[in-house]
Order: C-alpha cells, then structure tokens, then sequence
C-alpha cells in the first residue's frame, strides 16, 4: 500500500456552492504534498474534508485502502485518530506545555507514565525539552507553533494536514520553521499534505505541489514542472510568471518553433503548428538584462529584444524592471546588476532570454 | 446618619450573640440559595452548553425564551409556585406548599434561565475552531465539548454567581409559596421585608447587612476560583 490518501470525484458544497471539485488527487506514502491556491480557492476546505473533520458531499476517499468518506461516529473518529491537522492559528488549550501536548494521548486514555515519555520526546523533537511547565500564555508566535507541532507529532499520525501553519510568522521565524517541518517530516516519514498561497513555502516543504484554483486541482507535479511549466494560464500568474503572451505559430527553424507576438518573433522548443494560436509564457527570473550596444554580441539566448525602460520596483534585495518593446517584458533583477547596468526609467536597454525558458500554456 | 451607625452596630451584634433565632434564619438562607443553586446549575449548565453547541429545531425559540426568563419578576415565579403547589393546585399532593422545598423549587426556577444564559454565552465565546483543532487531535464530540467548558470555565463560574445572586436576593417568590413562617420557611429576605413592616427599620438594615455580607464573601470566593481559572 502505497498511497496514504486518494480521492477521485470528492466534491463539498455549501448551500448549494461548489466550493471544492477534485477530480483526482493521491499522497503517496513518506510524501509531502504542497497544495499551493489563492485565497478562497478552498484549500482549507480541501484539509477538512481530506481529515474527516467534514463531509464531503459526493465523491470517494481512501484513507490506507479502505474507503472513509461516509464512516459516521465511532468509526469516523477511529480513522481520524490516524491524522491530525495543524492550524494557522495554533489553538493551545489553556494551561502548560506539557498539557496541550499531553491533549491527543488523554482523548485516546493513554496511561499516564506513557503519555509524559512520549510528550517529552516530542518537546525535544521540536526543540522545546525546557518549556515543559510553562504556561501556553507566556509563548512567542514561534513557540507557541512548534508545542501545536509537538502535540501532533506526539500522537504518531499517519497522516498529518497543515493549513497554512506558518502563515502568521514573521519572515524569520516561517523559514526557520519551514526547514524544521520538512526535515521532522523526512525523518518521521509522516505522510502530509500542506497548503499555503506563498510560492516559495510551496517548493521549500513540499515534495510535490498540487495547483487548486477556484476548488479544482489544475496542475500537480515536482515544482519544476509548476513553476515552469504551468498548465493553465491564472496558475501561471499564481505561481509567479508574469509575461504571459497570446501568438501565433508561424513556423519551425533548427528544431525551434517561432511564434509572433505582436509583431515580434520568438522562439521556443515546442511541437505546435503552423497557424495554431498559443499562450506563451515566461518567468522574470529568465529574463536577462544586457545594455543595448551589447544586444549582438553572441549568446546562447536564442531571444532578444530591446524595449525602453517604463518601470522599476525596489523588492528588498532585488529589483523589477518592466520594459516595453513593444509589448511589457518584466525582469527580475539584483539590485547590484542595477546598479552595475545603470538601469533607469526611459533609458532603452536589451533582453535576453532561453528558447527553453518559454513555455506555451 | 445615626440610624445607619446603629444599624451596623445591631449588624454586627446579630453576629456576635449568636441568636439561634438569628443563625437559624441565616442558615436556611444559605441552604436554601446553596441547594437551589446546585439544582440550578445542573439544569442549567447543560442546557446553556446545548443551545451553544448543538443546531436543532426550535433552538433560536428556546434561546429566546432563555433570555426573557433570566429578567423574570420573582413576585410572577411566586405567584404561579403557588397556583401549582398550593393544595388546590395540581401538585397538591405534595404538600410542599409552605414548606422549605417549595422555596428551593422556585427558586431553581428563577436560577436556571440566569445560569443556562449566561453559559451559553460564555460558550459562544469560545472560539469554535478550538473544537475543530480538539477533534483533529482525535477527541470525540462530547470530549470536544468537554474541553470547550474548560476553555470558558471562567464564563461558567460567572454563571453560576449569577445564579446565586439571582436566588439569594429575590424576595418575592420564597415569601408568596414559603409564608415566611418563623422557624420554618423565614430566610433574610422575608425577615427583612417583616422587620420593615413592623417598624424595625434598624434591625432590617442590619439583617441587610448580614445578607450583603454572606454575598460578598461568596461572591469574593467565587471570584478568586475565577481569576485562578482565568490565569491558568
């Protein structure tokens, strides 16, 4: 048995609204799934449902094999002490540490010699073996995150969901704790599914990410694959590649498929055909800046364009360039490489970029 | 001014001498708020808890009704007390009427509608996805629920002062179905209301004292086992 969780045709509806319609969607086992979604796309809903904490209103779910989407009462909770979800908001009972982490042992009415042992090394798991009797009130965000992680660990789930766990952190404190999860979940072989809106939380934890858009899985693959190679067009905004373009294909050179958009050609590795309309894509980071006088010298880029400089965006250490040649081209740059190519607004400057860094959506 | 010094001189007094007419009133006063509260708690805690936790048919009627009884005049409790255990009445049979059982019955009356409402309140308050993380670490509904009261502990302590306050302080319903008989069914209140009518204006007061008293050392412990709760 490889695959923890699957459901194929799982839809919920609220009143009538189709909030979630899931198609097709596994976990294998040791896996973590990162389900990356806008707001409102019904990721949280997705966790509900995939936990039993809700019901779905149709489809199938398989939890191990067997199928648990209509378990009701003693088995419903049977199943769902195999999983725990960990929320954006941590939600730590009043009291101490040691007895929210003590909380999923006692429901189950584990002795309580046991529970202290294995509440203990669930502490020093997280790194918190000192906090035992402090009191849940006197906790930092970070903290009080890490005892909600340790009270899900404690419980050895063989699932475990994250709503957004890190969402309420500031910076530092999210990074730090998204390498912490993702090393805990390698080591303990947990199967979990996490869902965040943030790109980068999505590559940094998760194995594989699943696209949802407006309750609908468009895309799931390694973050290669989503963030490159999008297949639906609000996925490709979502997910950070921001030149999107409509063309047409009007031929094939060397191997190389061009497409013309708005009167310039750009070429791209693709099997379309002649005549076919596509939507192209690229991502800012593939976008090079060069000055205009060294748009000729020779480069592996097979693209380049020169555009005047219409808008720079200072985004902490690094920069975003949009250049209008004749249609908008957005660069993402260091701040150093500004300086260094003295970029300024209404100034022309080259691009560059890979045939293989476009993609037709 | 003078009559209010010899007023807490005759308060204190009262105390002192260790009248058994005096301490008689004074425990079946707390016997009667102490049993009635109880009873009122455990009627009312599960029906407040219910109405917070439960979606049912006829649940926003009985929250209604809830709130319109926690503001009922105690002389309206009495009144039908006594139409339902006088021994004309359809529980008759009883014999309560005028008895210390009949003043625990409607005073229970008037205690569970101020701690089923209070209570509820204090569960709404409780923020529902704490259930929801309470189950996905594997707890049951009802052990859900368990550790919702837990979290609004303070609130439910909260309601039962009020229930308490609302029982110890009516004087209405305990005169009309307990007839304020000595040495049977008169409490403070209805010792109060007597030594007013009599003229004894100081010792009323005094006896108002010794009530206010009894009221705010109960209302003080209560309030520390809340705080406690509360910093927990």
């Amino acid at each position: 048995m490889n695959k923890v969780i699957e459901a194929s045709g799982l839809s919920k509806s609220y009143d009538g609204n189709l909030v979630l319609d899931i198609q097709e969607l596994s976990v294998e086992r040791g896996e973590t799934l990162a389900v990356l979604g806008p707001s409102g796309a019904g990721k949280s809903v997705l966790l509900r449902v995939l936990s039993l904490l809700e019901p779905a209103t149709s489809g199938k779910l398989l939890f191990l094999g067997d199928e648990v989407q209509d378990l009701k009462g003693r088995e419903r909770v049977e199943v769902s002490r195999r999983m725990v979800m960990l929320f954006q908001d941590p939600y730590l009972f009043r009291g101490t540490v040691l007895q929210n982490v003590c909380y999923g042992l006692k429901v189950r009415r584990l002795k309580e010699g046991e529970t202290k042992g294995r509440a203990a090394a669930a502490l020093r798991t997280v790194g918190l073996e000192e906090f035992e009797e402090r009191s849940v009130r006197t906790l930092s965000g970070g903290e009080a995150q890490r005892v909600a992680l340790a009270r899900a660990l404690v419980i050895e789930p063989e699932a475990m969901f994250l709503d957004e766990p890190f969402a309420s952190l500031d910076r530092l404190n999210r990074s730090g704790l998204q390498v912490e999860v993702r090393r805990i979940l390698e080591d303990s072989g947990i199967t979990a599914i996490f869902v965040t809106h943030d790109q980068e939380e999505a590559a940094r934890v998760g194995d594989r990410i699943a696209v949802l858009e407006v309750g609908r899985v468009t895309q799931a693959g390694t973050p290669e694959e989503v963030f490159y190679r999008p297949a639906t067009e609000s996925a490709a905004r979502f997910v950070g590649m921001e030149n999107i373009y409509s063309g047409t294909v009007t031929g094939a050179r060397e191997g190389l498929t061009r497409v013309e958009v708005q009167g310039v050609i750009l070429e791209l590795v693709s099997d379309r055909s002649v005549g076919e309309a596509v939507t192209v894509g690229l991502r800012p980071e593939d976008v090079t800046l060069v000055p205009e006088r060294e748009l000729d010298s020779r480069s592996s880029s097979r693209n380049a364009l020169v555009g005047e400089v219409v808008g720079i965006e200072l985004m902490g250490p690094t920069v975003r360039v949009t250049v209008n040649c004749p249609f908008p081209v957005v660069s993402l740059i260091t701040r150093r490489s500004m300086d260094e190519l003295y970029v300024t607004v209404g100034e022309n400057v080259g691009l560059r970029f890979k045939a293989t860094a476009l993609h037709i959506i | 001014m003078t009559s209010i010094i010899n007023s807490f001189k005759e308060a204190f007094l009262l105390l002192v001498r260790f009248d058994p007419e005096v301490y008689r009133i004074i425990w079946l006063t707390l016997e009667i708020t102490a049993v009635a509260t109880a009873i009122g708690a455990v009627i009312g805690i599960p029906i407040g808890v219910a109405l917070a936790e439960y979606r049912f048919r006829g649940r926003h009627f009985i929250l209604t009704i809830v709130h319109s009884l926690m503001g009922m005049p105690a002389v309206v409790v009495g009144a039908l007390g006594f139409m339902v255990l006088a021994r004309s009445g359809p529980l008759g049979a009883l014999k309560l009427i005028y008895d210390p059982a009949a003043m625990v019955v409607v005073q229970v009356v008037l205690a569970v509608p101020l701690i089923a409402g209070f209570t509820h309140a204090s569960m709404a308050g409780v923020d529902p996805r704490l259930g929801l993380q309470a189950m996905s670490l594997g707890a049951t509904r009802l052990q859900s629920i368990r550790t919702k009261m837990r979290e609004a502990r303070a609130g439910i302590m909260a309601a039962l002062i009020a229930g308490f306050g609302g029982v110890i302080s009516k004087v209405g319903a305990v005169m009309i179905v307990g007839g304020n008989i000595k040495g049977q069914t008169r409490v403070l209140t209805t010792d109060i209301v007597q030594q007013m009518r009599q003229g004894n204006f100081e010792l009323a007061v005094a006896e108002g004292m010794v009530l206010m008293l009894i009221v705010v050392v109960i209302t003080v412990v209560f309030t520390r086992i809340v705080e406690r709760s509360g910093r927990a």
